[in-house]
């Protein structure tokens, strides 16, 4: 033992160094959705995109939003997206897009999309560490003013904005709004989880959004608006007291502005009353005018476990948004080209205190193809998930139901097939998922329990719209079909007997008119009498 | 069948008949005898396979029928129209492509595939009791014959001892040819090309007076007939050489008993006299083949279990043995096995033995 050298903390301690927040995100990027170069497309579009719809909503301006994406080599793109939303203020601008971990939406309870990712921020260090290039934000704030331009970086090691360059310019096209230019290395392929992808299910779920998008081949596709209404602005609401972890309760008690516990548990969280107040604090043996501080310290596990076991009035759930019935047919109708659209919105559920809503569309027919497995597509507050399919709740929910009795195939353990798009769209202040990556939802029992109804309802619609139109059509096929064979066989009657084609074709066609009713049943009957 | 009457006369017939019930304002339909394996049996006394007496309809005001109403008229019209008015004969490709067209109106062809006229020609030989050869609709030609005989083919004098290493191809429909002068004292019916090839090259036809025949795997029906004439005209004995597996011993039941899908033609196509020469199991252990036996599949047991247990297989001893040999063997051996032995081992010994010491199984 002598000869080696013995350990100290000291020395230890030389080891210990702060981590840069560029070797936190280039260690992590799985997580922020920069796994790959084809991914690492979406997510910068997505998050810019996301941001744009969110910004427009809490402004109350219809949106409109062109994504484009010019090809420098290869494997180097430029992505920009330009929206007509409220523009953002030239202070503000450096540290949105230039620090990582800042923002406006993470630390409240509302339905919007930007929970769904790190945001904007990685996707432009992403390009800055791949390409070295800073990022170029346009924003104009107001119609009379000029824009603000900028070109930032982020410093890696202090996670601080760097401001390249700087100056106002004129942009005359627009109002307000705010364009993003983002250089990076990436990969453009086409396919199921794609941006083509992404961004037409972004447009069949925001039927208000206007969307041009210019590929890197060059070819422009517009996404046209359903609808000027923009949706229901959602409400923001307290944390439930059944839906925080212990983490969070503490923090809440050290960060709230109360000056006792009762006052606390009354103000910073919903659904509690004065009696409910009391009843928590007394379970816990706390007292109701103890300072939140003190208890952050001590008995923060008590009160949680006390909470938990309190009987509390389930939250208020008008704070969720759906989509609405009417949207997703009209959504489906403008991006699918189907012969029968149907749509449930089920009321809202709670699931760990928090309210979420399931919807379910379904598209059936038209130029769907037949022979291939029903297409899913799969939301969270509106924004597709195209990632992780088969371990999404909502993909068990499809997979379990029994499509058979609505009129398709279906092999066990598989997604039905058929000429089918169904959407799902789950909305919730706080969207459960099964990871950090956030691609896949988790299976609580309510959200499983709401899946199934919902897929059940559009199933039965699925079912008698089978039943009366598609039979009906391949019975008037088949009758089609002897009108189109008796001539046919009458010829070749003809040629074999010797007797006159029109002799015989008289003859078969009368028989026809006899035969029609019984040859094709019921339904045929009862479309004439509708007709 | 019926050789005396005409068979445009007998197509014609057909289609009056349907016009008839067209007329009366019936639902037309068309009798056909059933052709599958619940509607052959074995006749015991012909010892062939025979088409039962189920029937099954056809009917055009039927969902189900109809599209196969269509077909067989259609495929009845342009055989009376093309072929036998013309005199022409035509093939079974030529037919389907005669009748595959796209009905006018529809996405719906007439025939989409050329099993479905194949099979519809095969329908027509039971409904009107005639064969595909009178029909003049001929097959793919798959044979050929070497040996001391003489054939009228259409005009043409063919001597099919001069005719080098590939011989007479046979043509499909046999039942036209004229036979001038044989000289053999058999015929040698070999299911493997390649020991035609050999055989040919050792001259055996010379030396043993046979007439060697081959079409490659199942027998046509061309060769079953002409193998058939030259037994039943020339009194020459047949004599069948196949591998030592299930399906060569099949192939020399299709010759002897006859086939399910051609139950209807057995009378003309089967041969009650002919031989099974080889190879059969005791050869492999006389002729030291053992080492040579091919490991069963699960496949050929299965075929084993079937084919042991038809009618005309369940009380024939010799065969019953030789199905127990290949179960306990386990194994199959090919005719080729034999050239081991020698490459001309098969024309000096085996078969000259075999024929001598008359190792046949009837």
């Amino acid at each position: 033992m002598p000869a080696e050298k013995t350990v100290t903390a000291e020395d230890l301690a030389k080891g210990q160094r702060e981590i840069s927040i560029s070797e936190f995100f280039v260690k992590n990027k799985h997580l922020l959705g920069f796994d790959n170069l084809r991914k690492s497309l979406l997510t910068t579009i997505k998050e810019a995109v996301d941001n744009s719809l969110d910004a427009c909503e809490e402004a109350h301006i219809v949106p409109e939003i062109n994504v484009e994406i010019k090809p420098i080599s290869e494997d180097r793109f430029i992505v920009i997206v330009e929206d007509n939303g409220p523009g953002i203020v030239k202070e503000q601008i450096p540290r949105i897009f230039a620090k990582l971990l800042y923002g406006s939406k993470f630390h409240r309870l509302r339905c919007s999309r930007g929970q769904q990712g790190i945001g904007i921020s990685a996707s432009c260090m992403y390009g800055q560490l791949t390409t070295g290039k800073p990022a170029k934000i346009t924003s104009k704030t107001n119609p009379k003013r000029l824009a603000h331009y900028f070109e930032l970086i982020i410093d890696t090691k202090t996670n601080e904005p760097k401001i390249v360059q700087e100056h106002d310019l004129e942009w005359p096209e627009k109002k307000t709004g705010t364009k993003v230019e983002i250089e990076l290395t990436a990969k453009y392929q086409k396919g199921n989880q794609s941006v083509d992808q992404y961004l037409k299910q972004t447009a069949i779920v925001n039927p208000h959004l206007f969307l041009t998008y210019v590929n890197p081949e060059g070819e422009k596709v517009e996404f046209p608006r359903a609808t000027n209404e923009l949706p229901k602005e959602p409400k923001e609401i307290k944390p439930h007291p059944h839906g925080i972890e212990l983490g969070i309760l503490i923090k809440m008690l050290h960060d709230t502005e109360a000056k006792t516990l009762q006052s606390f548990l009354q103000n910073d969280f919903c659904r509690i009353s004065t009696k409910v107040a009391k009843e928590v604090c007394e379970k816990s043996s706390l007292d109701c005018g103890a300072r939140p501080e003190r208890i952050a310290m001590q008995e923060a596990e008590t009160l949680y476990k006390s909470l938990n076991s309190t009987k509390i009035m389930s939250p208020p759930t008008d704070c969720v948004t759906p989509i609405g019935e009417e949207l997703i047919i009209k959504g489906l109708k403008k991006e699918v080209d189907a012969e029968f659209y149907t749509a449930v919105s089920r009321p809202p559920s709670v699931y760990r205190g928090n309210p979420f809503i399931i919807e379910v569309g379904l598209a059936f027919g038209g130029s769907l193809p037949s022979d291939e497995l029903v297409r899913l597509y799969r939301f969270a507050n509106r924004v597709p998930l195209l990632y992780q399919l088969s371990a999404c709740a909502t993909t068990k929910s499809v997979v379990s139901t029994a499509w058979r009795s609505y009129g398709l195939s279906q092999s066990k353990g598989a997604l039905p097939a058929g000429p089918v798009v169904i959407l799902i769209h789950v909305a919730s202040v706080w969207v459960p998922f099964t990871s950090e990556s956030k691609e896949a939802i988790a299976h609580y029992p309510e959200i499983l329990k709401e899946l199934k109804l919902a897929l059940q309802e559009v199933g039965r619609k699925l079912a008698s719209y089978i039943r009366k139109n598609v039979k009906a059509k391949e019975q008037r096929e088949r009758a089609n079909l002897f009108e189109k064979y008796i001539p046919e066989v009458a010829s070749s009657l003809s040629s074999l007997s010797g007797e006159k084609k029109e002799i015989i074709q008289d003859y078969l066609e009368k028989k026809l008119k006899k035969e029609l009713p019984i040859l094709l049943g019921d339904i045929k009957q009862k479309d004439e009498t509708k007709e | 069948m019926k050789q005396k009457n005409s068979p445009k006369s007998d197509l014609e017939k057909l289609g009056k008949d349907i016009v008839s019930q067209i007329k009366a304002m019936k639902n037309p339909e068309i009798t056909i005898p059933v052709r599958a394996l619940s509607n052959v049996e074995f006749n015991e006394k012909t010892k062939t396979l025979q088409l039962g007496n189920k029937e099954g309809k056809r009917s055009f005001f039927n969902v189900g029928h109809t599209k196969k109403f269509l077909q067989t008229v259609e495929v009845a019209s342009v055989i009376k129209k093309e072929l036998l008015d013309t005199g022409k004969h035509e093939h079974l490709r030529g037919v389907f492509y005669m009748t595959k067209r796209t009905i006018p109106g529809t996405n719906v062809n007439i025939v989409d595939e050329q099993v479905e006229s194949d099979k519809i020609i095969e329908d027509l030989e039971v409904i009107t009791d005639l064969s595909r050869e009178q029909l003049h609709v001929s097959a793919n030609k798959m044979g050929s014959m070497v040996g001391n005989i003489t054939i009228l083919d259409s005009g043409d004098t063919i001597d099919c001892s001069h005719l080098g290493k590939g011989g007479y191809s046979v043509p499909s429909i046999t039942d036209e040819l004229e036979f001038k002068k044989v000289n053999a004292k058999f015929v040698l019916y070999m299911e493997k090309a390649s020991t035609f090839e050999r055989l040919v090259e050792d001259k055996f036809w010379e030396k043993n007076s046979a007439l060697l025949v081959t079409s490659q795997g199942q027998t046509t029906r061309g060769i079953r007939r002409l193998l058939q004439r030259l037994s039943e005209e020339k009194n020459l004995p047949i004599y069948v050489l196949c591998d030592w597996d299930i399906y060569g011993a099949y192939i020399y039941s299709v010759i002897r008993y006859g086939s399910i899908a051609l139950a209807h033609a057995s009378e003309r196509l089967t041969i009650p006299n002919v031989k099974y020469l080889g190879i059969t199991g005791d050869d492999v252990t006389k002729y030291d083949l053992k080492k040579h036996i091919i490991k069963l599949t699960e496949q050929d047991m299965a075929r084993i279990k079937q084919v042991s247990g038809y009618d005309w297989f369940k009380d024939h001893k010799e065969w019953q043995r030789q199905f127990k040999m290949m179960r306990e063997f386990n194994g199959k051996v090919e005719i080729q096995a034999l050239s081991t032995r020698g490459v001309s081992f098969i024309s000096d010994t085996y078969l000259p033995q075999k024929i001598k010491n008359k190792e046949f199984i009837d």
